[in-house]
């Protein structure tokens, strides 16, 4: 019932972000001299921003940046992980016995630390950011994919397709991806909100999007410095970014509830 | 015997993890170096444009030269390296000051500002996280739930963004910029400890759940043991979980104080560091990631190795 709820409402936010052009009321880009810091009113009903910008249409379509752009870090990630973590959990042996120290080192480093040193050095914008939180996410799907490609490498299916002659890359594909893929995608699910968390806080910094581009965390960031005049242009991305996170947490969890049951 | 054995075994285990320690400083420090070396521009060229002024050729080359620039990796990096063994960790792109003192000066005040941090967020978390755990299903785990919750679902910066609209600006209780008093820390704090709450209620909290589970405590239950012994139990036995929650929230930590400290003025490292990637200030933020890096990685071998010396079963 919680996931039947929860994913009604994220299906709802993502089509509201993904039909952004057709509900925005106005021209995310286009500025307005003459409607600078306008309140929240039936043309504007969030208001304007510093550059008479529409804020609710730039809420709409900062959703797109920051939802699309944590979507395709998190299926990178989930890709690259599950791959090395089959590899590893399949064949086992010194390609293990590597990548697995490789993953414990990436685990030894403080995330956020090392994602500002690399997006603040790199730059690169949006795709730095994305890379330097990258460079250690990949790390808990790889372990998780491991894991479990251990726990079902003994089974006797996965033995009668050895014997049956199979090569590695078909018993992989056809009869390890789809029974350890349940537990990976929880976790990818699970792992939506906290990389929103880090790719919105990046570009809150300066380290993501480059202006003008819409985006929650840069929007709350431009609209700091007027929250005393115009705070409609930091409330309305941050309730934005609040509502987003809580969601997909909360589908995370009721996710991961009914699977434990 | 059987207990000079444990403490041999202890003793290897502690020599084990201190190997362990100076293998992964010694990778990060790699991955650092490597990091600046990829890093658009080399030093000279950063050093002689950071004012903004064009330079010729003959002068950059004239600077490479000066640095050592021409030489092998390796090479400068062994240089590097010991000098941060030394303490020496480079002059400044911007001034030509050595970045050591800066760097000394804005870790104090990060610490000032993370451990008060984690001091209240333990405070407010691990006894709420106990009780919501004994009274699991109640209307009151429900609440602390809920808020843990939320708590966990916002990123630090909206915190502060909200706390300072509403506290600074429609109340007018605090200063907006952070001016060092004591008063000033009072709103970082509040923004670094309320998210990092949130994650230490859910996660202690499923321990302690976890610890209710076992069947110790259905048999000092059925024996009739009154419940404050059980949960002094159960806090003696989590207690190794516990710091490991707490050690790997100490990363997070780290990535909020840059934050937080940037909002607020607060002159730490994070600051420090943000003010260095605005003018490519290459040997500071190398400074920072070694420093935090060495921080992170301490602590959590250290609470490994306390781990063990806490639950010999391990």
């Amino acid at each position: 019932m919680q996931i039947y709820i929860a994913a009604a409402f994220v299906f709802l936010l993502l089509a509201a972000v993904i039909l952004a052009g057709k509900i925005a009321p106005n021209d995310p880009y286009r500025t307005n001299a003459t409607l600078i810091r306008l309140a929240p009113c039936r043309e504007y009903p969030f208001g304007t921003d510093n550059l008479g910008r529409c804020v609710f249409s730039r809420v709409l379509f900062g959703g797109r940046t920051t939802i699309a752009a944590t979507f395709f870090l998190v299926a990178i990630s989930f890709g690259i992980g599950t791959f090395i973590g089959i590899l590893c959990g399949f064949y086992g042996g010194i390609f293990d016995r590597i990548f697995m120290r490789i993953a414990d080192i990436f685990l030894s480093f403080p995330q956020m630390v090392v994602a500002i040193a690399v997006a603040g050095i790199l730059g690169g914008g949006m795709a730095g950011a994305m890379v330097a939180l990258g460079i250690t996410m990949w790390v808990a799907f790889a372990r998780l994919a491991r894991s479990h490609t251990i726990s079902i490498r003994n089974e006797p299916y996965i033995m009668t397709s050895i014997l049956a002659g199979k090569g590695g890359v078909y018993i992989m594909f056809r009869h390890i991806l789809p029974n350890i893929l349940a537990p990976v995608l929880t976790n990818a699910l699970t792992q939506i909100g906290t990389t929103m968390i880090g790719l919105s806080g990046l570009s809150f910094l300066g380290l993501g999007v480059i202006p003008p581009t819409a985006e929650w965390g840069s929007m709350i960031s431009e609209g700091r410095a007027y929250i005393q005049i115009a705070p409609w242009t930091v409330l309305f991305p941050a309730l934005a970014t609040i509502v987003t996170i809580t969601l997909f947490n909360y589908l995370g969890d009721a996710v991961m509830e009914y699977r434990n049951v | 015997m059987k207990q000079s054995e444990d403490t041999k075994f202890l003793i290897t285990n502690i020599f084990r993890k201190i190997a362990e320690t100076i293998l992964l400083l010694i990778i990060l420090s790699l991955l650092v170096f490597a990091l600046m070396y990829i890093a658009p521009g080399d030093p000279a060229e950063k050093r002689l444009t950071s004012q903004g002024t064009a330079i010729t050729k003959e002068v950059l080359e004239a600077e490479r030269a000066r640095l050592g620039l021409m030489r092998p990796f390796l090479v400068r990096y062994g240089e590097w390296l010991f000098g941060i063994i030394r303490g020496d960790f480079g002059i400044s792109f911007k001034d030509d000051m050595p970045v050591a003192p800066k760097l000394a000066a804005g870790l104090h005040k990060t610490l000032i500002l993370s451990s008060a941090s984690l001091i209240l967020s333990l405070l407010v978390s691990y006894p709420l996280a106990i009780w919501s755990a004994f009274r699991k299903g109640r209307v009151s785990d429900h609440i602390v739930r809920v808020l843990s919750f939320i708590g966990n679902s916002m990123p630090n910066f909206l915190i502060s963004v909200l706390l300072m609209y509403v506290l600074c600006i429609q109340l007018r209780l605090f200063p907006v910029i952070a001016d060092g008093s004591p008063a000033s820390l009072i709103l970082p704090v509040l923004s670094l400890s309320i998210p990092m709450s949130g994650r230490f209620i859910r996660q202690m909290r499923s321990e302690f759940i976890d610890q209710l589970n076992e069947d110790y405590v259905t048999g000092m239950r059925m024996r009739g043991v009154k419940e404050r012994y059980v949960a002094v139990n159960i806090i003696r036995n989590s207690l190794g979980h516990i710091l490991t929650i707490v050690g790997l929230q100490v990363g997070t930590l780290m990535g909020g104080s840059v934050v937080i400290e940037t909002i607020f003025r607060w002159p730490g490292l994070g600051k420090l560091v943000m003010d260095s990637i605005n003018s490519r200030d290459y040997p500071v933020i190398m400074g920072f990631v070694i420093i935090m890096g060495t921080i992170y990685i301490v602590i959590n071998q250290l609470t490994d190795v306390s781990y063990h010396v806490l639950d010999p079963r391990v």
